[in-house]
């Protein structure tokens, strides 16, 4: 064991990795977004075009795989940073773009701006991120280095001062850490808002020679993928965290619990691992001191239910993802049996920085109930889509409008869903609702890990409610009764009501089923599930009412409750683009060389709306199904 | 669904080369499972039945676990495998309309694999590429954006066209060895 202190080894590091790391530099490189969002949308391809275009005018420069910079919206995106030039985030990229740019700006001196997005630093030369509008509200402290640094050089992470909340953590009493998180109240970001500090508290007070810290990367929420992305574009952060958390309440190993349906998220922390075991700030005697900790990856087999910890556990144990009765906390009994910790992967990213700047830092920002920042991956009809990070305590409003940039083409904004399957729909007249834990739950909606969708006047809150009701009824383990049989008969109320077969009366029920699912469950998958029928049915009432009274969907959305419909006075004779766009030919040339649909056949796809010409816009969505009478006498 | 030829053989050099691999601890179980379908494709009932024989667990429990997870698949998956999404963002613009064309199209339900095991049809949760909604997976490594159900008829051409081709290329190797062979002969 080396005599040197952790802060001395530390150091050495540090020198080491800037060495590295400024050698790197020298050379011109291009930064590509290849997290799993970057590459669906081409960023491989994109790389292939960058090496082809790179060799053929013989220059020196290295392409580099980094993570998301939470604009998703542009992907594939790319950082070009040249030496004596600022470095420089491109958009959109494509086959044509990637070769102007390595044409002009690195076989030559044009930076090409006028296909730039921003800078990444401060310039006198071009904007920076900063400066967009959303700037002002954005303050990222987990995301900062997502998608700037490499995830796959441990260097990279260090360079930015990566470890040394640990090194600093090392030449100090475990209580200091603890202490340090607790007065920080840092909530946990799974979505409960636990204080992290008790629950590390509650695991140290229980004694016992064998720990786990386990990180829930469980991320199964259809609409969010924060912790994917971090993981991805910055696995050291969460692995400092983790070791920072056993550190404090002496724990010796641990686990990352990741969905297999994260392939790359598992094999760049993989990597991680083994780079951070050989640097020594991971496994036996980390810097030099006597401190031992070692962590593996789980891949998670994929049910929703395991995001719970109880269930979690039991799945690393190897068996089927069911929970079980709290207490005993998993902080005291846990895994094997053992005091174990799992918190989220945002929970543990904020650590490192709460010990290297402090808890009264981390509090300055956000709300005294919920200090720190809220991640959220905003999708759903909002022009900017992607990652974004604002202090506690910013208003949906501002969210959505400011730094989502508001609804594409014109839409009405309708509902914002907030925490997937476990949350709530909040309407218009919530919107000033500031994001913090208790705010959003007082509304109905629960901060949950970090999904939100918006969703403008096309999108049936009905049916909504069903998608998420069907996805945790899907997913229910089927332990307890309530949950395995009321949110099924729940379902079938509402896929009565969007099918316009829904009664009053079971209205009723189904509000009174929901009360007693919540009541009824052990774990919060059920007690959470009623939420998206509970909130639609608070704010959005009427629509059900028309679903049921009316057979009519305000949305034209629930496609029992539509009809398509060729307007005869709208349609031309001299285009055919609606007959060919059909997947079932149901579209045929009436004898005065206008179209028609046949209803019998139609599918309701809703191609032929979408194909046919905006000069025309011929085709429309009847709701009540019903065709107009006068003009049904016409068809022929 | 049958067994190819020469499939048992291949379960069961699989099981036994996981087996040899794991620790027997029940907490291998669900790595074990991963490992054989990521060899195999999918969870043949036959190495259920030998990795319970294995690891000396009930074969049941490892059915339950198989079926419990979302992950394990007991149908083999197609030549061609299509994955529909059915995340919010997918499900709000469409992603029911595009899983409904694929199976008119395949002739199959969501779920299956066509007895030629030409194709299969899922539906998975979020693949977590919202922007690009509606997305379906093509062959786990494709992801195919914007699909509309003329899309799908363009990508079950694409995939005729494939197997076709192969065809061709399989048959006319399959001549020139014939050739060859028969070449040979006559130099004899």
């Amino acid at each position: 064991m080396s005599a040197d202190s952790p802060m001395d080894n530390y150091e050495k590091l540090f020198e080491v990795a800037k060495q590295n790391e400024e050698a790197r530099r020298e050379k011109p490189r291009i930064l590509l977004g290849t997290a799993s969002c970057g590459v669906a949308a081409g960023a491989l391809q994109v790389k292939e075009f960058f090496l082809k275009e790179i060799e053929s005018h013989g220059l020196d420069a290295e392409v580099v795989e980094v993570g998301c910079i939470g604009h998703c919206y542009a992907e594939p995106l790319a950082i070009i940073a040249k030496p004596g030039f600022p470095a420089i985030t491109y958009g959109n990229l494509d086959e044509g773009l990637v070769h102007l740019l390595v044409e002009d700006f690195l076989a030559g001196e044009d930076p090409c701006y006028e296909y730039a997005l921003a800078a990444v630093d401060r310039n006198d030369v071009f904007p920076t991120f900063e400066d967009f509008p959303r700037g002002i509200y954005e303050n990222k402290l987990i995301l900062e280095q997502c998608g700037y640094i490499d995830p796959e050089s441990i260097d990279s992470y260090i360079e930015k001062d990566g470890y040394r909340a640990l090194a600093k953590a090392l030449s100090d009493e475990p209580a200091r850490t603890l202490d340090e998180v607790k007065a920080s109240n840092l909530r946990g970001r799974g979505g409960a808002g636990f204080p992290t500090g008790r629950k590390w508290e509650t695991s140290l007070k229980a004694g016992g020679d064998e720990k786990y810290v386990i990180c829930n990367a469980d991320e199964g929420d259809p609409g969010a993928f924060m912790d994917r992305s971090i993981l991805e574009s910055d696995p050291h952060q969460v692995i400092e965290g983790m070791v920072l958390c056993a550190y404090a309440i002496g724990a010796t190993e641990g686990y990352l619990y990741i969905r297999a349906e994260y392939p790359r998220a598992v094999k760049r922390v993989r990597e991680a691992l083994e780079q951070a075991r050989e640097k020594g700030v991971l496994g036996s005697s980390i810097l030099g001191t006597e401190f031992n900790f070692d962590l593996q990856v789980f891949q998670g087999a994929g049910a929703f239910v395991c995001g719970e910890e109880t269930a979690l556990l039991s799945s690393i144990e190897g068996r089927r993802g069911v929970p079980r009765y709290r207490p005993p906390f998993p902080a005291v009994e846990g895994l094997w049996g053992k005091p174990t910790v799992i918190n989220n992967v945002k929970t543990f990213s904020y650590v490192p920085h709460i010990i290297n700047r402090g808890a009264d830092w981390f509090k300055s920002i956000g709300t005294p109930e919920s200090p720190g920042t809220a991640v959220f991956s905003l999708v759903g009809k909002v022009v900017n889509t992607g990652l974004v990070e604002v202090p506690m305590g910013t208003t949906l409003r501002e969210l959505i409008f400011e730094v989502g940039g508001g609804l594409p083409d014109g839409k009405e904004f309708k509902a914002v869903q907030i925490g997937g399957p476990s949350g709530g729909c909040l309407p218009e007249s919530a919107l000033d609702v500031p994001i913090d834990f208790d705010s959003l739950h007082e509304a109905g909606a629960i901060m949950g890990s970090g999904g939100l969708v918006v969703m403008d006047e096309d999108d049936c809150m009905v049916s909504v409610a069903h998608y998420f009701l069907e996805f945790t009824q899907q997913e229910s383990c089927g332990k307890c009764t309530f949950c395995r049989l009321g949110t099924k008969h729940m379902l079938d109320i509402l896929t009565d009501i969007t099918r316009g077969h829904g009664d009053e009366e079971r209205l009723t029920l189904l509000e009174e089923l929901a009360e007693d699912v919540r009541d009824g469950s052990l774990c919060n998958l059920g007690r959470t599930a009623p939420n998206p029928v509970l909130t639609t049915l608070k704010y959005f009432r009427d629509e059900y009412k028309a679903h049921i009274e009316e057979g009519r969907c305000p949305a034209r959305a629930c496609r029992d409750l539509v009809l398509f419909y060729i307007e005869p006075s709208r349609c031309s004779k001299l285009c055919n683009v609606c007959v060919g766009s059909c997947p079932t030919e149901a579209i045929y040339t009436r004898d005065d060389g206008l179209k028609a649909i046949d209803q019998e056949k139609c599918v309701k796809c809703d191609n032929c709306r979408k194909a046919c010409p905006p000069e025309y816009n011929a085709v429309i969505k009847l709701s009540p199904p019903v065709l107009p009478p006068e003009k049904e006498k016409k068809r022929t | 669904m049958q067994l190819l030829e020469g499939e048992r053989e291949l379960i069961l050099s699989t099981v036994e080369e996981v087996l040899q691999n794991s620790s027997r601890n029940r907490e291998d179980l669900i790595p074990s499972l991963q490992r054989v379908q990521s060899k195999l494709g999918y969870l043949p009932a036959l190495a259920m039945e030998k990795l319970a024989e294995g690891l000396d667990i009930p074969a049941v429990d490892i059915y339950g676990i198989a079926t419990f997870y979302n992950q394990f698949r007991l149908n083999p998956p197609g030549k061609y495998q299509v994955k529909v999404c059915m995340g919010t963002a997918c499900y709000m613009k469409g992603g029911e309309i595009t899983l409904e064309s694929f199976e008119r199209r395949m002739e199959i339900e969501e779920g299956e694999t066509s007895p030629d095991r030409l194709y299969s049809l899922e539906r998975v949760a979020c693949v977590g590429c919202c922007t690009l909604a509606p997305v379906v997976v093509v062959n786990d490594d494709h992801i195919e954006g914007y699909v509309t159900p003329t899309r799908v008829d363009g990508i079950m051409l694409e995939f005729e066209e494939a197997d076709q081709k192969e065809e061709e290329t399989e048959k006319e190797t399959e001549e020139e060895t014939k050739k060859t062979a028969a070449e040979g002969g006559k130099n004899k």
